[in-house]
């Protein structure tokens, strides 16, 4: 552990990670609340994966990858929801349809340009590996999800929790609907480097989960989120630096080490609370 | 007397299936409005397509002389339960608040003052004490009451309730169809989806039979009648003949 804290002082490349992961740890914690909440956890990993042919056509053109991925990313969720309201396709395999099209493409676009180090870096992540621009293109755009998720945090409320009485009263679901995926897909960017494309999901959604497991507030549940996912980001950054492991699996299986916890230990959800219920009402039938 | 609702030659359609077929009425304010009618009749259709919620092939809705677009924060619309998330993070007193979201416009959060009516709210519909209470924790009666108060926060012209006695308990349904009575006598316009014909004629004092075409409309004496109730149920009950329809 001081290992730890003394090359964080030293090196430049281990405070860029830290202050990558922590962000990313936060923007996907509380975008991750209204994933889960809407039942849009297979739309994360979706849209996840379908940045992949925009990172690779950014590379070959040679602009931020941010513009490509952001691109693609919004077209696929655009594809998905025109196919399941054009047909009788269900809108778990229409996501299906489109978002492994996407990743497929993405992979053979990568193929071509012939550098396959870059596509290892994308899919798992390398948070120790960031350059100062990806660190900014990160911040900004984590800056910019929460202040629109602050802005419009009335509007997310009630369109997850009551869409109908969303729309009787005017408010365009649908808008918020691809609002929500244009920032999925933002925050997609943002982890690439630290999580990577595949592992993005659970970033999504499993610290959401967990604080899902211990509040009855959303309020609540987005700054736990977002505590539970800066708290596997720095476990995981440890885990990767003092065992040489990848980043990604590292941050991830500490959030699901945390999401384990909640979910034995919870006070209300948890399975130790529920054996405990179970048992005294037994008791009291028993009597 | 002021018109509420008016509905022009409404046609509306699911994937090419009829579910209205040239439905025309005029309700005027200050009614307590049930539409009835059998299974599949387009009751919730009807009250979906007078919000706009579901798109119409043909017709016209006006409400209070305008269309449904300008009208919307003066229309309050309480869903069926099984429409809710139930286990969605979301207190009593929150889900409340929601009703003041409409008049709240985009950006702007709600204040003390409208805390404070969110209670009274509550308060009016008798559960105010289980304020902190997810929802989920609530009985089915007690849920319909919160989504009642959410309605009556909003301060509206009208209200929609899509089958709002539906596993609900008798003494918040009690509840429900006072405060509903009571907003007809002050001026409200109050417009039920109700399935359960057993009730019709105390709850409501006008009624809508539909069975995907107007089978009647106007006060409760002219269309609670056997024959006339016959001509929607009869295709449900083909044994029997208008007149042995049980009332």
């Amino acid at each position: 552990m001081m290992n730890f804290i003394d090359a964080l002082m030293q090196y430049g490349f281990l405070q860029k990670a830290l202050i990558t992961s922590i962000m990313v740890g936060i923007i996907c914690g509380v975008i991750g609340c209204f994933i889960i909440l809407r039942g849009m956890a297979l739309m994360g990993d979706a849209i996840s994966h379908a940045v992949l042919p925009g990172v690779a056509i950014s590379y070959m053109l040679g602009i931020n990858f941010f513009f490509g991925a952001v691109l693609t990313g919004v077209l696929t969720a655009l594809g998905i929801g025109f196919i399941s309201q054009n047909s009788r396709i269900k809108n778990d395999v229409s996501i299906g349809i489109m978002f492994t099209a996407a990743f497929a493409s993405g992979i053979i676009l990568i193929t071509l340009m012939k550098s396959s180090t870059d596509l290892y870096h994308i899919l798992f992540g390398n948070v120790l590996a960031v350059r100062p621009s990806e660190m900014w293109t990160t911040l900004f755009i984590g800056i910019f999800v929460l202040v629109s998720i602050y802005v419009f945090y009335k509007e997310l409320l009630v369109s997850s929790f009551d869409s109908t009485m969303a729309a009787a009263y005017g408010l365009p679901t649908r808008v918020i609907h691809y609002f929500l995926m244009t920032l999925l897909t933002l925050v997609t960017v943002a982890s690439l480097q630290t999580v990577g494309i595949i592992l993005v999901v659970a970033m999504l959604i499993t610290p959401a989960s967990t604080a899902y497991l211990l509040t009855n507030r959303l309020w609540v549940m987005l700054y736990l989120s977002a505590g539970i996912g800066v708290l596997s980001s720095i476990i995981g950054l440890y885990l990767s630096f003092t065992y040489n492991l990848a980043s990604g699996a590292t941050i991830v299986l500490a959030a699901t080490a945390l999401f384990i916890v909640a979910f034995i230990f919870s006070p209300k959800q948890g399975l130790i609370w529920r054996w405990i219920r179970k048992f005294r009402k037994r008791e009291s039938y028993a009597r | 007397m002021k018109t509420a609702i008016s509905v022009k030659d409404l046609f509306v359609s699911y994937h090419g299936s009829e579910a209205l077929n040239n439905v025309s009425f005029t309700v005027n304010e200050g009614n307590l409005v049930g539409i009835i009618g059998p299974n599949g009749a387009g009751k919730s259709t009807l009250l979906k397509s007078l919000l706009n919620l579901i798109s119409i092939d043909k017709g016209e809705v006006q409400i209070l002389g305008k269309s449904i677009k300008e009208m919307r924060t003066k229309v309050a619309y309480v869903p069926q339960r099984s429409n809710i998330d139930w286990d969605f993070p979301i207190t009593v007193i929150d889900t409340v608040l929601l009703g003041t979201y409409p008049n709240l416009g985009i950006f702007k959060r709600p204040k003390k003052s409208d805390k404070a009516w969110a209670l009274e709210c509550l308060e009016k519909v008798g559960i105010a004490e289980f304020r902190h209470r997810q929802i989920g924790e609530l009985s089915g009666g007690q849920q319909q009451r919160v989504f009642l108060a959410r309605a009556l926060a909003q301060k509206p012209d009208m209200y929609f309730l899509d089958e709002p006695f539906v596993g609900v308990d008798v003494t918040s349904e009690e509840t429900i169809i006072t405060i509903l009575k009571e907003l007809r006598d002050i001026g409200k316009t109050v417009v039920v989806v109700h399935h359960d014909l057993s009730k019709a004629s105390d709850y409501f004092n006008e009624l809508i039979l539909l069975n995907k075409e107007l089978i009647e409309y106007g006060a409760v004496e002219k269309v609670f009648t056997p024959e006339v109730l016959g001509k929607a149920y009869s295709n449900h009950f083909p044994s029997m003949t208008a007149v042995e329809v049980k009332i």
